[in-house]
């Protein structure tokens, strides 16, 4: 019987990949073990190998094409004496469904019990990636007017954004450098600090042994020495190893000292759920952080913001922890080509004008809001989404003008209910809009449980387009 | 006692007549009568503020907790005399010996612990939390380990600056048990970092003590795993402190990595004041203190070896205690720090 070969999944947020050698050909006879072809995504090159046995019957997919789909037939195995001609027609049905890989499902539709699928049929021809097209920034554009109007803007992905803001800080100001796991000869576990090394040496791109606690306490000593470090994380969820120094060390110390020791330091790394990774690996510490005076906590959405807000982050004498998302890297955004774009820390921005409910968020909650405000545009109800950006010090006043033109408002983020972000934002709407709120303050959060692995349990657990929906018009007071 | 490989500290000459006991011994290192003075002015000070800040203590003008460091004072005299300028120097929170010997004004000290505008971190650190940058003194730290850490980041920047300082990393042997430090130690000797590690073996981690504590209780040894060189060193004894350091600071000032050196010495006071001190003999502390004590050393071998008259050192006995009640003054009438301070130095401006 043949057997089809898939496009496998390199990470849990795969989703497509280049089909970059083959290294077998037609008729060649397969061994369990045996490397097929190489396979590349923009985080890393990849082997397959085989797992049956037989004679390779026909390659489905041409070596050099991009943008592959995780589950696509690639080949077919013929078993050994089988006809390998009928078996090279017999193949290349389309895959099972298989539960979404992905559990950030931001599309509109909710609900039914059938999983989405991942897998593309071999209808949908492999994308070419789009040429970088040249936008200029517009006047009216929220999104935009942070820039000079008719500055070129290039398109490029979070994970860009971030490596080119460390590079030209790091060319900058010879007291930068950064340190964590796997920074400098892997080119960073989610490939944010790819090229560094080559550019900057060991000296200034430091690889660390797998000691959160230790080096977190080494950076904070450098930054009290004077050094500006950049600590990565591989992900948030291990700076829990790490937290006292944060919090205790770095948070602490300009107040402890009376001002003498500035700890000038950037912990960064991403933060939250990626895709079925589970409790351990899926904790949104926005709300942690951004308990602790001392701090400066920022979680960007639109590269944009990732690039001038780690610009301005690094140059910043206090300690700043800067939240990024698995998910959000591949994503990309317009971002403005200027010599030294930075971004002020404390600023959030409004992203979608809207006169009927605000809708604040942060971070990969915002493909939630917008996506909610979309939809609601089409039912009559205009939201005004305002990304949040920086979590402290949090800017108030930009919540504050939008309510008052709403009366109404809707908080979105994966973190817990209790204690959250929102939780903080309709405590300060009850003080500062009392009288100019017509409905409750609603929160869109992650559900108040561990995140679970299973696909199914995992879209529950994480808020969703839905939602957002329905809470929106509940405090419009429309159903 | 010697220095060597003990874990207690042996018996010491006791039964020897006085002059005997000062007669250098063939390998004992040897202080010259001005090394010998100052160690005993430098000494003299930690033991007299620290006297001095219990009683204020006792007073109800120093709040919170305060860690005394009698009975240690010749372990961080010791070590400065072996370091130089722009050396860091980085403690736990039994620190205000480490900020005097650094040369921080005693004034400065006593005003923070009793939480005084002219207090050195303008009353809103403490006891375990005062720094000086201009002193190279970066505290003061109240998460038992967390300094260690801190202080391999000291030798990180000193490392990365090329600039030939090192990084002095106290912890006491309680800390030395804490993960951090062991994920310090790797990384220091991984890349080579300029940082003398000194372990002050007081013997006693709050009330437990070593041996209920430590499974190697020899601390010179807790580097080993990681290819870091240690000494024990009998740290009542300033000049055997001097010497091992002189070594050590070398070593680590000459590119070779980290040195471990565990001083053997001995806390006379409680934990902090309000230990009752059940966990040992009021004999073993005696003993300590009429047989070993550092000051009382030095003050024998001014009379006794270098012939300095009597006169001479209570002079420096009767400066030492007026520095002290000035201080113990200033901190008394300093006013508390204006209810504004409240609100100041939580970040630093931008661009400032």
């Amino acid at each position: 019987m043949a057997t089809d070969i898939l496009m496998p999944a390199l990470s849990p947020t795969m989703e497509e990949g280049k089909l970059s050698k083959w290294l077998k050909k037609v008729g060649d006879p397969i061994k369990s073990g045996d490397v097929l072809a190489e396979i590349e995504t923009d985080k890393a090159t990849m082997e397959v190998e085989a797992v049956d046995e037989g004679v390779l019957a026909k390659i489905l997919v041409d070596e050099g094409t991009e943008g592959v789909a995780v589950n696509t037939p690639i080949a077919i195995i013929a078993d050994e004496g089988e006809d390998v001609e009928s078996a090279a027609s017999s193949g290349g049905k389309p895959p099972a469904e298989a539960p979404k890989a992905n559990g950030h499902d931001t599309s509109v539709e909710q609900g039914g019990d059938k999983p989405a699928t991942i897998a593309k049929t071999e209808d949908d021809a492999p994308r070419a990636p789009a040429a970088p097209a040249k936008i200029t920034a517009k006047a009216n554009d929220p999104v935009m007017e942070e820039f000079p109007t008719g500055t070129e803007m290039v398109t490029m992905t979070v994970r860009e954004a971030l490596r080119d803001a460390m590079a030209e800080e790091m060319r900058r100001d010879g007291d930068v450098f950064v340190m964590g796991e796997e920074v400098a000869e892997y080119q960073g576990a989610y490939k944010i600090t790819q090229g560094l090394l080559q550019e900057f040496g060991a000296k200034r791109v430091v690889d660390t042994p797998i000691t959160e606690h230790g080096f977190a306490g080494i950076g904070v000593g450098a930054a009290l020495a004077g050094l500006k470090p950049i600590v990565e994380f591989m992900t948030f969820n291990f700076a829990m190893q790490a937290i006292d120094q944060i919090i205790n060390s770095a948070a602490k110390t300009l107040y402890m000292s009376g001002g003498q020791l500035g700890c000038p330091i950037v912990f960064r790394g991403p933060n939250g759920a990626a895709a079925r990774v589970a409790a351990q690996h899926s904790h949104d510490y926005a709300a942690w952080y951004s308990n602790v005076p001392g701090l400066k906590v920022i979680a960007p959405y639109t590269a944009a913001d990732a690039k001038g807000l780690l610009k301005a982050a690094i140059r910043d004498p206090n300690p700043v922890i800067f939240l990024e998302n698995e998910i959000l890297y591949g994503q990309s955004f317009p971002v403005p080509k200027l010599d030294d774009f930075q971004l002020p820390i404390g600023k959030a921005r409004v992203h979608r004008q809207g006169s009927d409910v605000t809708i604040v968020s942060f971070s990969i909650g915002m493909t939630y809001a917008l996506k909610a405000a979309q939809a609601l545009a089409e039912q009559g109800i205009e939201a005004e989404v305002i990304d949040l950006r920086t979590i402290r010090p949090m800017d108030t006043d930009t919540v504050l003008e939008s309510v008052k033109k709403t009366g109404r408002c809707v908080t979105v983020e994966e973190g817990f209910p209790q204690s959250g972000v929102g939780a903080e934002i309709s405590a300060r709407l009850m003080v500062d809009a009392f009288d100019y709120l017509d409905a409750p303050v609603l929160r869109v959060t992650g559900k108040d449980v561990p995140m679970p692995y299973a696909a199914n349990l995992e879209k529950l657990a994480l808020p969703n387009v839905a939602e957002v929906i329905e809470a929106a018009k509940a405090v419009c007071y429309k159903s | 006692m010697e220095a060597g490989k003990t874990t207690e500290p042996a018996a010491g000459p006791s039964s020897a007549s006085a002059a005997e006991a000062h007669k250098p011994a063939p390998n004992m290192p040897q202080f010259t009568r001005e090394q010998d003075l100052h160690a005993y002015h430098e000494m003299l000070l930690i033991r007299r503020f620290e006297e001095k800040a219990g009683q204020l203590y006792g007073m109800g003008l120093i709040g919170g907790f305060c860690h005394l460091y009698i009975g240690q004072e010749a372990v961080v005299v010791g070590m400065q005399m072996a370091s130089e300028d722009g050396d860091q120097v980085i403690t736990g929170y039994r620190d205000h010996g480490h900020m005097l010997a650094t040369g921080m004004e005693p004034k400065g000290v006593m005003a923070e612990l009793t939480g005084r505008r002219g207090g050195y971190s303008r009353g809103k650190g403490g006891s375990m939390h005062m720094f000086s940058r201009e002193k190279q003194f970066f505290g003061g730290h109240g998460i038992v380990g967390a300094q260690v850490s801190l202080g391999t980041g000291l030798g990180f920047a000193d490392h990365y600056r090329g600039n030939g300082k090192v990084s002095l990393t106290y912890m006491g042997d309680g800390a030395a048990n804490q993960g951090q430090v062991y994920e310090s130690f790797n990384m220091a000797a991984l890349w080579k970092l300029p940082v003398v590690y000194v372990i002050e073996n007081n013997r006693y981690a709050m009330g437990t003590s070593v041996a209920r504590a430590s499974a190697q209780t020899d601390f010179s040894k807790r580097g080993l795993s990681f290819g870091i060189p240690g000494e024990s060193v009998d740290g009542m004894d300033v000049r055997t402190v001097h010497e091992a350091a002189s070594r050590a600071i070398e070593h680590a000032r000459s590119g070779k990595g980290p040195f471990i050196l565990e001083m053997q010495t001995y806390r006379y006071r409680g934990h902090s004041m309000s230990d009752p001190a059940k966990y040992r003999t009021k004999d073993e502390v005696s003993k300590m203190r009429d047989e070993h004590d550092p000051i009382e050393m030095v003050r024998k071998r001014l009379l006794e070896l270098h012939g300095v008259p009597e006169a001479n050192i209570k002079a420096t006995d009767a400066k030492v205690r007026e520095t002290v009640n000035a201080a113990a003054e200033f901190a008394t009438n300093d006013p508390e720090p204006d209810p504004s301070e409240l609100w100041t130095d939580i970040l630093l401006e931008v661009g400032a």
